[in-house]
């Protein structure tokens, strides 16, 4: 191998691709060098998705340049990707369960003979590919009898079976554990010994400065630059993820002085050493009458997480629950509501508002089904509610009987969040109740946070946005990979002080 | 985790069982059921039913349906019958022209349902009244086929002789050779595991960089001309073509495919179970002639027997299915 050739395996100049009202990235460059792990960082919607997606020839691209060993490529699928030598392990285990291990490594190139499938050959085949990744097993066994672990490493062994130059890993380390990240990090290393290009997406701190040679940070479709992770302490990667440079930030103006000096609220939610393993691990939390705590972290730290197993949608394996000096336990999210709980879902497409019903039936859902079937909320009455919601709220629609498909992404919001309003509750949580709305209507969902506190309810609200954060929480509990790892109250709260919080002890590394 | 490895055999074995139990049963209660003539009537006599639900566990493990099935066999049947008896053509080409254009049917559906992405049990639901309708505009009434390609050589010369009375039918031969071929299809081609991993999960098929919307194609065509060749083998074995032969075939066939074993979901299942699915429902059918039963006895017995699989299904895929993984969000 020449010095020069070893300079870069991957080069991708310029990379446009827009999507229908988005453009999901903008003239970005990225290069990835032979035997190195190059990192691929950003929050939700920076467009490392759609850059693997693009370079693997799932989308076409709109601009730019792919040179894959200084050759032009141009991938139309994700099989002419990997006969270029790129190939790519998704996130979710994207092999055919019921299938056999060697099957699912040998599909489309299964060594035939006298045209027939050769399945000695193939179990062969197999075995020698799973070898690579340090893998013994019966490959004869459907895929789906083993471990998720153990499908994620069949992934890679099928990956490698191609004569890959360029190895992907979409989020490979999701659904492991820590011995299991373990395995498969050695592995990567002796692929990088080897002289592979490996690119990892990956939304755990810890897990890239124990890997990736180098970063390369996207922000909202554009590249934010390119490290060397032993160059880039823990913070500066964090904030310029976020986008919140350190030293241009100004203090976020705080609540008002009464919040912030408010007398110890009245303790409606605690948490004791509340856990779910592969969601989050136990943490304590408490949430008083008229405060709203913050829950902060990036994408992937267990902010969702922990509002599902309060919710009862997943179910904590340990800990406890108190409920206004209750111990209580949610076996399903109903039972959540009986209580007077209310979570508004992050993604409101598919968990929240039901797009075809009008704006009256998304708002008197939640109530009805708490009355039961057998007592309907009169049609007036169903009117009432609605009418008061839209009043309150400012939902911008034509009338009640609205489409609620036909509003828009803020109004839609405010829709969901009278549903669970009108359940009068006592207990709140909103997950990124301002993603993907205009900052008029952003402004005005925290204004409704703050007069919904002072009438003395309980929040619990998450968000990617710090400055929200630091605005309308009295207390931020902060998260990152899947664990409470600080919590900060009162003047304490600042942009700043989260950053640090969520890097960790920036001098660490 | 072990016995999860076994689960994927629990209902071909559970087949195999059925099929046994009835056939001991036959033998064990009346005196001339463990024959050589009740074994061949039981190939020739399903012979249809077995070339259809060759095309229909295709296209089930693809992860589709089809319903059209029927009404290509009527359309199939009426076409032979009135090319060879009313236009004198020569039964090869009009048998080859029956298949070519069952061929063709099923790839428009398969282009259809591929392309459009509509859903197959529409696409083919529309296919079944289409065909339907053309048997009808062919010939309104059925017509006796009387060649003497019929009458000698497949009846004669095609049958094999096994001893003084019993012969092996060519309908039979038809539908074990065919069956045969699948089991080659499925189980070693790559055409064969692509339908496997498309039924499976056609997301990460497409991922796998598998050839989707060929293999989906390819599936429904091979399926029509199952369809056709059915229509073929209901000529020789009734010597007549039907424009309303086979109303609801493509439901006794899903039946045979399920009893075989495949799952309705796609991706799971095997061609020998469907092979002793199509046998289940014949020696059903056997067993409630011998006992002098009202012939609709057979129906309610299929039905009772196909909710003993699915339910059995159920929990065989619960038993195998995957750990929840955890949500993955922020």
């Amino acid at each position: 191998m020449t010095l020069e050739a070893s300079a870069s395996l991957l080069e991708i100049r310029g990379l446009s691709k827009s999507f229908p009202g988005v453009k999901a990235l903008e003239g970005v460059d990225f290069t990835v060098r032979r035997g190195e792990v190059h990192a691929l960082m950003g929050e939700n919607g920076a467009g490392k998705s759609t850059l693997i997606k693009v370079l693997t020839g799932v989308y076409p691209r709109d601009g730019g340049t792919f040179r894959l060993d200084g050759v032009a490529i141009a991938p139309r699928s994700t099989k002419d990707a990997e006969s270029v030598g790129i190939s790519t392990v998704y996130q979710e285990v994207n092999l055919i369960p019921h299938l056999s291990v060697a099957e699912n490594i040998c599909l489309g190139r299964q060594p035939m003979r006298w045209g027939m499938i050769d399945w000695r050959a193939m179990a062969r085949r197999a075995e020698a590919a799973l070898a690579r990744v340090d893998l013994k097993l019966d490959v004869h066994q459907p895929l789906a009898s083993h471990s998720i672990a153990i499908q994620q490493l069949t992934a890679l062994a099928r990956a490698l079976d191609v004569e890959a130059k360029l190895l992907i890993l979409d989020e490979p380390t999701s659904s492991l554990d820590a011995k299991e990240v373990e395995e498969l990090f050695q592995v990567l290393r002796k692929l990088r010994a080897q002289g592979m290009g490996i690119v990892i997406v990956t939304h755990f701190l810890d897990q890239v400065y124990a890997i990736a040679d180098r970063i390369t940070v996207l922000r909202d479709g554009r590249l934010v630059g390119e490290y060397e992770t032993a160059k880039l302490p823990r913070v500066e990667l964090v904030s310029r993820m976020v986008g919140r440079e350190l030293t241009k930030m100004k203090a976020v103006e705080r609540g008002t002085e009464a919040a912030r000096h408010a007398p110890a609220p009245e303790v409606l939610l605690e948490l004791r050493q509340f856990g779910r393993p592969g969601s989050i691990a136990p943490l304590d939390l408490t949430v008083g009458q008229g405060e709203v705590v913050g829950l902060a972290g990036l994408l992937g730290s267990g902010r969702t997480e922990t509002a599902r197993i309060i919710f009862g949608i997943d179910r904590a394996r340990s800990g406890e629950m108190w409920l206004g000096g209750k111990k209580t336990a949610f076996r399903s999210p109903r039972h959540a509501i009986q209580e007077g709980l209310a979570f508004t879902p992050e993604n409101r497409k598919v968990e929240g508002v039901i797009p075809h019903l009008s704006v009256r039936e998304n708002i008197i859902l939640a109530l009805q089904a708490r009355a039961g079937l057998l007592r309907p909320i009169s049609r007036k009455r169903q009117g009432e509610i609605a009418d008061e919601f839209i009043k309150l709220l400012g939902i911008s629609t034509p009338g009640p009987e609205q489409a609620v498909m036909n509003l828009s992404g803020g109004n839609q919001q405010k829709v969901l969040l009278a549903r669970w309003l009108a359940m009068q509750p006592r207990l709140l949580i909103l997950d990124e109740p301002t993603r993907g709305i205009d900052v008029g209507a952003k402004a005005e969902i925290e204004k409704l946070v703050q007069s919904l506190r002072e009438k003395g309810m309980a929040i619990l609200f998450i968000s990617s946005e710090l400055e929200e954060v630091v605005r309308g929480c009295q207390r931020v509990v902060v998260l990152r990979d899947r664990a409470k790892v600080g919590e900060l109250a009162g003047d304490a709260i600042s942009e700043e002080a989260i950053l640090h919080t969520i890097a960790g002890s920036s001098h660490a590394r | 985790m072990k016995p999860r490895i076994a689960s994927q055999y629990i209902p071909l074995l559970a087949t195999a069982v059925v099929l046994a139990t009835l056939y001991g049963a036959g033998c064990a209660s009346f005196h001339n059921f463990f024959s050589l003539r009740v074994l061949v009537n039981l190939f020739g006599g399903n012979a249809v039913l077995g070339v259809a639900a060759v095309g229909a566990t295709l296209v089930i493990l693809a992860g589709g349906i089809d319903l059209s099935v029927g009404s290509v066999i009527g359309f199939t049947s009426i076409l032979i019958a009135t090319l060879v008896e009313e236009h004198h053509v020569n039964p090869v080409l009009a048998i080859l022209l029956g298949l070519v254009l069952g061929a063709l049917f099923g790839a428009a559906m398969g282009c259809l349902i591929q392309w459009f992405e509509l859903p197959p049990f529409l696409v083919t639901l529309a296919g079944m009244f289409l065909a339907r309708g053309l048997a009808f505009v062919v010939r309104p009434d059925n017509l006796g086929i009387h060649h003497a390609f019929y009458a000698e050589r497949i009846n004669r010369d095609f049958a094999l002789p096994l001893n003084s009375q019993v012969s092996w039918p060519f309908a039979a031969t038809c539908f074990v050779t065919l069956f045969v071929g699948a089991l080659w299809l499925a189980h070693y081609t790559r055409f064969g595991r692509y339908i496997y991993a498309l039924g499976g999960d056609e997301t990460s098929a497409r991922l796998m960089g598998l050839p989707v919307a060929r293999t989906k194609i390819l599936t429904y065509t091979v399926a029509g001309l199952c369809s056709a060749l059915a229509g073929v083998v209901y000529t020789f074995t009734t010597q007549n073509g039907d424009p309303a032969a086979c109303v609801g075939k493509e439901l006794e066939a899903i039946a045979a495919v399920v009893i075989g074993g495949t799952l309705l979901s796609g991706g799971v299942g095997y061609m020998a179970g469907t092979a002793m699915g199509v046998l289940i429902l014949g020696l059903i059918q056997t067993l409630i002639t011998y006992q002098n039963l009202n012939s609709w006895w057979t129906v309610i017995v299929v039905g009772l027997l196909l909710l003993l699989f699915i339910l059995l299904q159920n929990v065989v895929s619960s038993l195998s299915g995957r750990l929840d993984s955890p949500g993955r969000h922020g």
